[in-house]
């Protein structure tokens, strides 16, 4: 993005965050992500949602004690197709999302690749956070998040996912795009974890895309 | 219908200027009175105000057809008068029969009348005869097969000699147009002759549509679900997109296992003929007509017995075709092929489901604006779209291919290059993503797109900035967008600016800002939510007390048309898809039907319908049935008058460009 061009009001400070994950596959009301991010945005689930195209550019204010963080996000298609595009969204980003289906195992898998991706491709420094939505679908599971045994809606055991985000380095969440919870506990956290020399410029600088492997 | 009786006019629509070889044209105003008088001359009973109906005529550029055709004498007032015969003594002629019979060029329709005639005066079978001639198209015959008997007919009509109307006549064009059989159900139901009923009641075509867009059930794992397939075959208009091998790409309704066998069957046919090098391009099982488009390494068909031509299916189909080159560009789907032709294209097409299903939905439903390849503008005069053309070529960036600002599915507003224009067909798929399969999410402002825009350049993409605007606090960007549904995307403005740079989100999003406040400044914003709330005007807005209840408008220069509102009269889905099928049939007429004729009629039992094409425009129009074809002609000028004069605020008229 030539953001050269573009000044932005100057909020104290702007993260750009893409998110990224397996897109829905039919009709049926799936979409994690983007169900994920509006419930950030404008605190409100919409469960019957088509899945994107595109991709959609939102912004919102997080609130820290110390600070204020204006989130500017990409909410990518995750579409194979588009998959090509991924670099322009996740390029410069200081932060990303990288969200699967608690249900679904293989979206944990698709959602690996976009963390083996983002460590190759994105800036360095760049914050993870490695999210598995539908926590609502799996009634029982505590709201620490701990798997219980014995739902057979929940695909991907909690501990799995933790042990792999931990091994790379991710800040790891269970939420409910459909009931709210923790929602808001991943962008805090991620706002918390993006270190203070990061926040300087209204889009954090303008690094061209390196590569970089870790 | 008392009312028509005695006297008829026909009118003829003249189009007084646009056609001036037409003999008679000359005036809009062609009363013909004459023709009942002939009518009665050949002695049929006054009385019998049988069904037989006042067919359509066909006005000056086809051959003249036998006025003797109406019966009725009393009651038909209508049409025939006029066009027929000849040149410059329509009215002298009080003909009679002798006449007529001696101008009339066909000799089929000659008999015709006399069949009629006959029929009218002893028993009815000649309707029933006839409409068994008629090929099944969609749900206009159903009902007349249904009622069946002759002789139930006759009883009826005896009973209520004055209904007249009848549904049967033939037009010149015969089979083009199916009849509208029963007449007399709908009347014997009591309905009243005025009954703003405009279309023949028709239980059956009713509940199949009212299933048309349900989803079909799960097939269970346990065999056959005889129940499911009925579910599917019962629906009226099936799409199926394969590869040249026969894999299945996309279908409207069933999933793979529902229907592989018949996608084999489909595929069979097309590669038997396609080794004779002699492409198939449609067939007609019962009463579903199948066409089938190849598209090199694709092959499109449509079932449908909504009763298109095929020459509206396939522009359909064309349409679907477009959607996937939208998604995938032309060189990438054939690089995918060649590399594999086998491939499966559903992987690389996810996600577009929904927009091919929404297309697909929109013609089945009913669709204006693909029916007449034309776009819908808002009305606004013109120096309001003036204000916006020149503060969108104001506010324009460095790297903007095209400006548009569009009203649920109506253009405001476009700035575009001098050099290229905009493909309809390329708009109808951005329409058709925005508005109808609300696949632009809800809930934010802002979304960049990539597409190929095939009428465009179907070798790559271009990238399109969606910012939906809150008309109520145009400050901000709508956070909230309401579910998109196709009642209250009416409202909906969205300011699009493509770019052929992918990187220029944000510059585009500059423009859309400045944009913003310009029109803030301006008023722009006002006049565009005022304009949307008048809505379109009712066809007594436009012409005081016409009997119109709908019509078309297309301005074939400008590739768009107008339209009046569909409330009050066709405000349920089933309403506007019979409209539309009327419409359908009608435009065939006068597209595909070899004789070209320009000006069309076609009556029935429930409603009487004008189609006219000139050289600089096509209209249609409908009125209820014992509106006299005068009258119809008469509104058709003054619609003519006030298209032309509102020209310039219900067409954008060459557009802003730079």
């Amino acid at each position: 993005m030539s953001d050269g061009a573009t000044p932005l009001p100057k909020p104290s400070s702007s993260v750009k965050l893409v998110l990224l994950g397996e897109a829905a596959v039919g009709k049926a009301p799936n979409m994690t992500q983007s169900s994920l991010v509006m419930r950030f945005v404008n605190n409100d689930f919409q469960d019957n949602k088509e899945p994107t195209i595109g991709a959609a550019f939102l912004t919102q204010k997080c609130t820290l004690p110390t600070r204020t963080i204006k989130f500017e996000i990409w909410d990518t298609a995750g579409q194979e197709r588009f998959a090509s595009l991924a670099p322009m969204y996740y390029r410069n980003a200081q932060a990303a999302l990288v969200v699967y289906d608690i249900t679904k195992p293989a979206s944990l898998i698709k959602a690996q690749h976009w963390v083996a991706e983002l460590q190759r491709q994105a800036s360095p420094g760049i914050v993870i956070a490695l999210v598995g939505n539908k926590l609502d679908l799996v009634a029982s599971a505590g709201s620490d998040g701990e798997e219980v045994e014995g739902e057979d809606a929940r695909g991907v055991p909690a501990a799995q996912a933790r042990s792999y985000a931990e091994e790379e380095g991710l800040l790891f969440f269970e939420t409910s795009a459909k009931t709210g919870e923790r929602v808001a506990e991943v962008f805090t956290a991620i706002a918390g974890a993006i270190p203070e020399t990061q926040l300087k410029g209204p889009r954090g600088g303008q690094r061209v895309e390196e590569r970089r492997v870790e | 219908m008392a009312t028509k009786g005695a006297n008829g006019q026909a009118p003829k629509p003249t189009p007084s200027r646009q056609e001036p070889d037409e003999s008679q044209s000359t005036d809009s105003t062609l009363p013909v009175g004459s023709e009942h008088s002939q009518d009665g001359s050949p002695g049929h009973n006054p009385g019998d105000r049988s069904p037989s109906d006042s067919p359509d005529e066909a006005p000056p550029p086809l051959p003249p057809r036998p006025r003797a055709l109406d019966l009725g004498p009393f009651q038909y007032p209508c049409p025939t008068g006029p066009h027929s015969v000849a040149p410059g003594t329509p009215k002298a002629q009080t003909s009679s029969r002798p006449h007529l019979q001696s101008k009339a060029t066909t000799a089929l329709s000659i008999t015709d009348v006399h069949t009629l005639s006959h029929g009218n005066d002893d028993q009815r079978d000649s309707p029933s005869a006839r409409q068994i001639n008629f090929p099944n198209l969609g749900f206009l015959t159903n009902c007349g097969a249904s009622d069946g008997d002759a002789d139930d007919n006759a009883s009826i009509r005896s009973s209520v000699p004055v209904l007249e109307t009848g549904g049967d006549l033939e037009s010149m064009l015969g089979d083009m147009l199916p009849e509208q059989g029963t007449p007399f159900k709908s009347l014997a139901q009591g309905k009243g002759l005025w009954d703003e009923n405009l279309f023949p009641l028709d239980p059956e075509f009713e509940e199949a549509f009212g299933q048309e867009f349900d989803e079909l059930d799960d097939i269970t794992s346990d065999g056959f679900n005889q129940a499911v397939v009925q579910q599917w075959r019962s629906k009226l208009k099936h799409f199926l997109i394969l590869s040249s091998a026969g894999k299945p790409i996309w279908s409207r309704h069933g999933n793979d296992q529902l229907i592989t066998s018949y996608v084999g069957v489909i595929q069979t046919l097309i590669s038997f003929y396609q080794g004779a090098s002699d492409m198939i391009k449609s067939f007609s099982a019962g009463e579903a007509r199948f066409v089938v488009v190849s598209k090199g390494f694709i092959n499109l068909v449509a079932i449908s017995k909504l009763g298109e031509s095929d020459q509206q299916l396939r522009g359909q189909l064309e349409a679907l075709y477009m959607q996937i080159l939208s998604t995938l560009t032309l060189p990438v789907m054939e690089r995918m092929f060649k590399n594999r032709a086998s491939i499966d294209l559903r992987r690389p097409l996810q996600g577009t489901e929904t927009l091919l299903s929404a297309l697909a939905d929109g013609f089945s439903r009913g669709s204006p604006s693909t029916l007449l390849s034309a776009l819908e503008c808002l009305k606004l005069r013109k120096s309001h779209r003036a204000i916006m053309n020149n503060t969108l070529l104001k506010t324009r960036s460095e790297h903007l291919l095209y400006g548009l600002i569009v009203a649920g599915g109506r253009l405001v507003s476009v700035i575009r290059p001098r050099k290229h224009s905009l493909h309809p067909g390329d708009l109808h798929l951005i329409f058709n993503m925005l508005f109808e399969a609300g696949s632009v999410r809800a809930g934010e402002g802002e979304n960049w797109i990539p597409l190929c825009l095939p009428g465009f350049n179907n070798t790559g993409y271009v990238y399109m900035y969606v910012s939906f605007v809150n008309l109520s606090n145009p400050g901000e960007a709508l956070k909230e967008r309401p579910p998109s549904s196709s009642s209250n995307s009416e409202g909906e403005v969205a300011i699009l600016l493509i770019s052929v740079n992918k990187e220029s989100f944000f510059e585009l999003r500059q423009m859309r800002d400045d944009l913003l406040v310009q029109f803030a400044k301006n008023g722009a914003l006002d006049l565009i939510r005022s304009a949307i709330a008048r809505g379109r005007p009712t066809c007594t807005d436009i012409v005081p007390g016409t009997a119109l209840r709908h019509f078309l408008y297309k301005s074939r220069g400008n590739v768009q048309f107008v339209q009046p509102s569909f409330e009050p009269y066709f405000g349920t889905p089933l309403a506007r898809r019979q409209l539309l099928t009327l419409y359908t049939h009608l435009h065939a007429a006068l597209h595909a039907h070899p004789s070209r004729p320009k000006i069309y009629h076609s009556t029935t039992a429930t409603h009487i319908a004008l189609a006219w094409i000139t050289p600089v425009f096509e209209l249609y129009a409908i009125a209820p049935a014992g509106t006299q074809r005068a009258a119809l002609a008469q509104a058709a000028n003054r619609l003519i008058q006030y298209v032309r004069r509102e020209e310039e605020r219900v067409f954008i008229i060459g557009g802003a460009v730079f």
